[in-house]
């Protein structure tokens, strides 16, 4: 299965208000997303993107099946990840870089899962959470994405990012759904073939 | 399970620790942990060393089992617990609660304290099953560290407290131990949703972020499990984000703290 796993933290809810409703209806792939958000208070972050967007975004249940068109939102205070048979898990594992959601974990997790059928994309944030989990992503054969650090309103996510994964596409924010668009039809080719 | 098979079939095997069924990828994810504290290159060679050393095999238990919550963890629930279950739970003469997979013990304390403003805890028995023996003696223990109760303090409170959390526990030199009255509420005892049974009947039973753990298959034996222990009218409690949803189980319950996740037995 074809999968989109973005992660950020500070400064990312602008780039993802600017990705979501610039994805075109043709790029059907599952978007999953690790984004650093107070564990306190119920997320309003799947009703924020959803009202952006012109596909369905929501908070995944446990086993939640993965489906095309979709955007899965990790709930705060659990770390979000794919299984095999292409469904959402949750976990409430300890905090990994202090965080929960985990972008490593999510991204760790998709590379197991779906190797070179992965897209990772990291965005801007204040930690280097998700560089590994990139890493990982590109050694299992998928794709990496880093918003570019000197665009990015917090820059040391993607440093890290580009440092781990120094394989990563370097793209403005505006430049990452075109990517992703071509990168699913050549995908798409590749599969047809 | 591909690559976690031979390990698991063998842990079960000779421990009868069954892992055979839990979800895979936050599996792969503990065991990738724990290889690196074993400072083991490969799952062959972990398995060689835990299969003939069960201190190793109980040290690698910590790995695979361990979840932390919070003393009111989803204060949404605890609310829903005091408004929509205790009511219920005042109509018995004697209670029996059963917190299943409760790790540290918190949210078993966390129970105690409810029934205790409530009223309920002299009547009450809560039971605390674990399958890691560690967890339990930690839950026993009741310690927790200093640092967390200011967390566990703003949980109380949106949960509805009535008091002030301070009131339970007393601090010490290394953490804070709750109070004597609240653990002797409590039995914490060895117990496995994936190979055991029930061991009594009970009003309610809080199984939280337990089942996030377990495959499709696993949850519904646990799920019956959980259900046969429940008298008629009794209380499910699950996690925020687990739901009865889609499981067999789901007819022979109704719904009745959507939010917080309460179910009832019909």
């Amino acid at each position: 299965m074809e999968l989109i796993v973005i992660g950020g933290s500070a400064g990312a809810l602008d780039a993802l208000l600017a990705i979501v409703p610039a994805l075109p209806d043709e790029l059907v792939t599952p978007i999953l997303v690790a984004l650093h958000v107070s564990p306190h208070h119920p997320s309003r972050l799947a009703d924020l993107l959803g009202r952006h967007a012109t596909r369905p975004v929501c908070e995944p249940e446990d086993k939640q099946p993965i489906r095309a068109g979709t955007i899965y939102v990790a709930p705060p205070d659990y770390h979000l990840l794919v299984e095999r048979n292409e469904t959402c898990a949750l976990s409430v594992d300890a905090p990994l870089n202090y965080s929960r959601p985990s972008i490593d974990m999510l991204f760790d997790s998709a590379a197991d899962a779906f190797g070179p059928a992965v897209t990772g994309v990291v965005l801007s944030g204040a930690n280097d959470d998700g560089a590994r989990g990139l890493a990982r992503i590109f050694a299992a054969g998928g794709c990496c994405v880093v918003q570019s650090p000197s665009a990015a309103p917090h820059a040391a996510m993607p440093t890290a990012a580009v440092q781990r994964a120094r394989e990563a596409h370097v793209l403005a924010v505006g430049e990452i759904v075109p990517f992703l668009a071509r990168r699913a039809v050549i995908r798409k080719d590749r599969v047809a073939r | 399970m591909n690559d976690l098979a031979p390990l698991l079939d063998a842990i079960y095997q000779r421990y009868h620790y069954d892992f055979r069924s839990y979800a895979e990828a936050s599996l792969r994810r503990r065991l990738a942990t724990a290889l690196l504290h074993f400072r083991c290159d490969s799952l062959p060679e972990l398995q060689a060393r835990v299969i003939h050393n069960p201190l190793a095999f109980a040290d690698l238990l910590r790995f695979v089992t361990v979840q932390v919550s919070d003393m009111f963890r989803d204060p949404v629930y605890w609310r829903a617990i005091r408004e929509v279950v205790v009511p219920y739970l005042r109509t018995y003469a004697s209670l029996k609660v059963w917190v299943a997979g409760c790790a540290t013990g918190e949210e078993a304390y966390s129970l105690a304290i409810v029934l205790d403003e409530e009223g309920l805890l002299d009547r009450a028995l809560i039971y605390a099953t674990d399958i890691n023996p560690e967890s339990l003696r930690a839950a026993q223990a009741g310690v927790y560290d200093t640092s967390r109760f200011a967390r566990f303090s703003d949980n109380y409170r949106l949960a509805g407290g009535r008091a002030s959390l301070a009131d339970y526990y007393t601090a010490a030199y290394d953490g804070a131990m709750i109070d004597q009255r609240l653990k002797k509420s409590i039995v914490f005892s060895d117990h496995s949703l994936a190979t055991d049974t029930v061991f009594a009947e009970v009003q309610l039973a809080s199984c939280r972020n337990v089942l996030i753990y377990f495959d499709k298959q696993l949850q519904e034996r646990a799920l019956g499990v959980l259900a046969e222990a429940l008298c008629r009218k009794g209380f499910l409690g699950l996690g925020t984000k687990e739901t009865l949803r889609f499981t067999t189980l789901a007819p022979s319950f109704t719904e009745c703290a959507p939010d917080a996740r309460i179910y009832q037995r019909m």
